[in-house]
């Protein structure tokens, strides 16, 4: 008994410093609106580190941010000369992968974060993609998840932005994540990680909205809710214009 | 200036959409195409994803179509009573061949027998067109040569005769018929109106003169592409209607442009021009097949589309 509270107390001056620092988060906006004529939108992502005590003695401060849009299966096919002509050969299903994800760090990835503290919170992009089983005719299956990043940063959609993140006196901390054009709506998850010496100290989660709005809110919405009602106004449309087109252009011709 | 589009769930430049309908649109109106085997892989090209763009792209066709078919109606070019036998058969084909694009879709591969339709469809069609008016053109330059006259063969032979006074025809009802569903068939498989191979099989096979097949062949795609459009809109909900504005609006007035142009051009010129467009698609496609492509992998949603 009195073996455990003398380990008791060795361990209470050591459990406070692991939560001794603290995150204070601000956000530029907790949602996006998508109007007609969206084109893009800067997260400002901002805070600081509350402390109890004097900074610990342990390395630098890193603060890495990461923004993930909803997550979707996808499926991704890999052309395969058959009989002369290039077509679809394997394919392998990945359960989950974000529609958007950035990753803002302090400094390189490598040194802000530890292999094994990635694995556990999932924060680099190959360790947010979840993909379980491929068939048995794919014996390369990561190459599929390769192509899956590289197509997804060519488009913008996938970041690293090492350095994207500014610390200052170990306090404060701002960084800036720019989210595409082509946006798909839901939840977007933005999370915010303190670490030193590559072990994450804190961990912070919220939520941005990014929604369509306005003119797009009610279009989408009719498309899916009354389909009939919105495929019968694209034709009406289509038949006003071509109507229209023809008779400005005889006025034209008179 | 950029613009989201609420289904597509892409941004694009509003300026490129109304400069590609208006293109697309001054052909459609030459040459009484849909101008959907030209604008989907455009479509594609600029980022529109595949399901969309096919969708979306029947409907920009019934504007530009009803744009055409109106200054064609003017003229009295159209044969309102072929074009009604052809759309009969054009939609029980439309029908039909929605139902095997469903089976080949269960059997995978799909995407690839598509672009195989599209090689083999199209440059049969323009290599078979160029070739005949090369011919008519030499012809027409020696003066003197006493035009050959219309062969008197099975077409000629069959029963239900019946009047198409514009065309000038006295037929059976069963090779338009048998036209409309062929070509219903295989615009459903390829996602386009398919006036591509409805114009020369009127000229070819049904014998009708250039000028009223053009006219006749938009008044059928109308319908043809609006049935198209209603069943997207409803099973897939994949018409983007801002994408379809912004092409229409370009789309009618090319149509308006190129109907005027279409009448000043010879007959045989026309088709020569719709030949060398219909092989320069085609080898496009076929090149895309036979070429080392850039990525080999390619995202698709899961389930496949």
């Amino acid at each position: 008994m009195r073996l455990v509270l003398a380990l008791l107390l060795l361990l209470l001056p050591t459990l406070p410093s692991a939560q001794s620092e603290e995150i204070v988060l601000g956000l530029s906006r907790n949602e996006v609106a998508i109007t007609a004529t969206f084109d893009g939108s800067d997260v400002l992502i901002f805070g600081a580190v509350k402390r109890d005590a004097p900074a610990p003695d342990a390395g630098p401060l890193q603060v890495i941010i990461t923004l993930a849009g909803p997550s979707t299966p996808v499926t991704v096919r890999r052309k395969e000369r058959i009989a002369g002509i290039w077509a679809n050969a394997d394919a392998v299903e990945i359960d989950e992968a974000p529609s958007f994800y950035a990753v803002a760090t302090s400094a390189p990835l490598n040194d802000a974060l530890s292999n094994t503290e990635d694995l556990r919170h999932g924060i680099s992009i190959p360790r947010v993609i979840r993909s379980v089983g491929a068939p048995e005719t794919v014996t390369d299956s990561a190459s599929f998840t390769e192509a899956l990043i590289r197509i997804r940063a060519g488009e913008g959609l996938y970041q690293v932005l090492e350095g994207g993140v500014d610390v200052e006196e170990e306090t404060l901390f701002r960084g800036q994540i720019t989210l595409p054009a082509a946006l798909t709506e839901g939840d977007y998850t933005a999370r915010i990680f303190i670490t030193r010496d590559g072990m994450v100290v804190d961990e912070y989660e919220t939520q941005i909205a990014v929604f369509k709005a306005g003119l797009e809110r009610f279009l989408f919405e009719l498309s899916r809710n009354q389909p009939l009602i919105y495929g019968l106004m694209s034709l009406a449309i289509a038949i006003a214009a071509g109507w229209l087109a023809s008779a400005a252009f005889r006025m034209f011709q008179r | 200036m950029q613009i989201y589009l609420p289904i597509a769930e892409v941004s694009v430049n509003a300026f490129l959409l109304l400069g590609l309908g208006g293109i697309v649109g001054i052909l459609s109106g030459m040459f009484g195409v849909g101008g959907g085997f030209l604008m989907t892989p455009l479509l594609f090209f600029i980022g529109i994803p595949p399901a969309v763009a096919v969708a979306t792209e029947a409907n920009q066709i019934v504007a530009s179509s009803f744009s055409g078919v109106l200054a064609h109606l003017k003229r009295k070019t159209v044969d309102l009573k072929m074009g009604t036998v052809l759309l009969i058969g054009g939609l029980c084909g439309a029908a039909l061949g929605v139902v095997l694009f469903n089976y080949l879709k269960s059997l995978g591969q799909v995407d690839l027998l598509v672009t195989l339709c599209y090689v083999v469809f199209l440059g049969v069609v323009g290599g078979l067109m160029f070739i005949e008016s090369l011919r008519a053109l030499r012809r027409s330059k020696t003066p003197g040569a006493v035009p050959q006259r219309r062969k008197h063969g099975l077409v000629h032979a069959l029963p239900f005769k019946m009047k198409f006074r514009v065309s000038g025809l006295y037929i059976s009802v069963i090779p338009p018929l048998l036209v409309g569903l062929c070509v219903g068939i295989l615009a459903a498989i390829m996602g386009v109106g398919g006036g591509f191979i409805m114009v020369p099989a009127m000229i070819y096979l049904l014998g009708m003169p250039t000028k009223v097949v053009i006219g006749t062949s938009l008044f059928q795609i109308i319908f043809v592409t609006g049935f198209t459009t209603l069943l997207h809109a409803t099973t897939n909900y994949t018409v983007d209607i801002v994408l379809a504005v912004l092409l229409l609006v370009g789309g009618v007035i090319g149509a308006q442009i190129g109907t005027r142009i279409g009448v000043k051009l010879k007959a045989e010129q026309l088709r020569i021009l719709l030949a060398g467009m219909v092989l320069l698609v085609c080898g496009k496609l076929a090149l895309d097949l036979l070429l080392t492509p850039a990525e080999l992998y390619s995202l698709g949603t899961a389930g496949g589309h």
